[in-house]
């Protein structure tokens, strides 16, 4: 049976984790790759890293890490923030991220949507929807949350699903960073409007709010920062409650 | 003892290149090439692939001379090779992604979409599955029945003969998932990254 996926997300600044927490035996706690590694061996499905990475000069830094971290960790890595063109996904295909995600791009032009997905394949390409809840819609946001767009967030699914990506982020806006829970209406609109697997994105504060992401928003895996990054919870504490309220996660 | 990772431009290789050597450390060579002399010198080979059937017969295509090193070292010199997700589909005789495109014929079979049954199953296949061990691979030693691996794929090989299924995973069907004939071996899910399960796969292939 597939298992519904737990992925913690670092957010990473100039090749330095921003809100790291300091572990026990990490001696860096700001060093991406060692927190990728505590996660992987706590059992993380899959690693994402955003790059969040303001200036152009610093954008390099990303690759380094990646480059790092996939020789120390077995999961699959995925790698998002500031991906504009199709030369952006495959140098950090290159350094080793097994996935890549975008956002922006991927609103202003779905042809590198479809020309990524066609010379790397759509299991490598992730489209990062963030919504906003504006009356009965959602609608699209760009730059980091910053732009409205008009676009309509489900449409917008069904669009990149026909472009060729081979998974959605989704994510709230209204409830990223507030650790109230995911948009659950959002989410199982959007699981039930496409056929690729989405991944649940923003506003996670407690254990049940990932059961309610499965089980409610029929989400394939859940993506939290916060709840990790803090040490409120480990992801194995995480898998075990999950385990616990009949989801099937690998143990 | 030298094992070649293939580089015919199949997409992105670099994990699979860094399990090979997370897993060797400095007691084998792991090579990464598509030099035909090279291949023809390795002890064993990895032929990973990803993205369509076709782009990957595509990419083996424009090499000149790869096909033919390839069959040689498989065929005639019998040595160890395993297939990689769409490295392994393309032991098949065809496949049917994009287009229908002939295979390498070294197993008998074909290569086709996944039944989703009218969006019950979503595809691609993402994350991590269990697999059903069918027989005693030699690239299942040491690995438990029922072992968490990293899949993502829309396609399934489907083998004339049964006999080389090695393993199968519960997805919409009993999806192949890990094939053995004789010094062919394969999987449909990634070992690179399946965490440790995955990278014992690697070390017993490396110890065929």
């Amino acid at each position: 049976m597939l298992k519904n996926r737990i992925i913690p997300c670092l957010d990473v600044k100039n090749g330095r984790v921003v809100k790291g927490i300091n572990f026990v035996d990490l001696k860096d706690a700001g060093d991406p790759v060692e927190q990728a590694k505590i996660y992987s061996d706590g059992g993380a499905d899959e690693i994402c890293f955003l790059d969040i990475t303001a200036s152009n000069e610093n954008r390099d830094t990303i690759y380094d890490v990646v480059e790092k971290t996939s020789k120390k960790c077995f999961v699959p890595l995925t790698v998002g923030g500031g991906v504009r063109t199709v030369e952006d996904i495959s140098n950090l295909l290159n350094c080793g991220a097994d996935k890549v995600s975008i956002n922006t791009a991927a609103v202003n032009d779905k042809q590198v949507v479809v020309n990524s997905s066609k010379k790397f394949g759509s299991q490598c390409i992730v489209v990062a929807i963030d919504a906003k809840k504006n009356g009965d819609v959602w609608e699209i946001y760009t730059h980091g949350g910053r732009n409205k767009t008009g676009i309509d967030a489900l449409k917008f699914a069904k669009e990149m699903e026909r472009s060729g990506a081979g998974e959605l982020l989704v994510t709230s806006m209204d409830r990223d960073g507030t650790q109230v829970g995911y948009d659950i209406d959002l989410m199982s609109k959007i699981t039930s409007a496409v056929n690729i697997p989405v991944i649940a994105s923003g506003g996670v504060g407690t254990l049940d709010h990932l059961v309610d992401g499965i089980k409610l928003g029929n989400a394939s895996a859940v993506l939290a920062a916060s709840i990790f990054h803090y040490g409120k919870y480990s992801v194995k504490q995480a898998k075990e409650y999950l385990d616990s309220k009949g989801i099937p996660v690998r143990i | 003892m030298k094992v070649t990772i293939v580089d015919y431009s199949s997409g992105n290789i670099s994990s699979v290149v860094n399990s090979f050597k997370e897993v060797a450390q400095n007691k084998v060579k792991i090579e990464i090439t598509s030099d035909l002399e090279k291949i023809k010198a390795s002890d064993k080979i990895v032929l990973p692939g990803q993205g369509s059937f076709k782009s990957c017969v595509d990419a083996l295509n424009k090499i000149s001379g790869l096909n033919d090193a390839l069959n040689e070292f498989v065929k005639v010199y019998k040595k160890p090779l395993l297939g990689i997700c769409v490295g392994l589909q393309m032991f098949a005789d065809v496949g049917y992604e994009e287009t229908e495109t002939k295979g390498l014929g070294w197993i008998s079979g074909k290569v086709s979409k996944i039944d989703n049954q009218n969006g019950k199953y979503k595809l691609p296949h993402i994350g991590w599955n269990q697999i059903n061990i069918l027989k005693n691979s030699k690239i299942f030693k040491e690995v438990e029945n029922n072992s968490h691996m990293y899949f993502v794929h829309s396609y399934e090989f489907i083998p004339k003969d049964n006999r080389v299924i090695s393993a199968t995973t519960d997805y919409s069907t009993k999806v192949v998932c890990s094939v053995e004939k004789e010094n062919l071996f394969g999987t449909q899910f990634h070992p690179e990254k399946s965490d440790k399960t995955g990278l014992k796969i690697i070390n017993n292939f490396i110890n065929l």
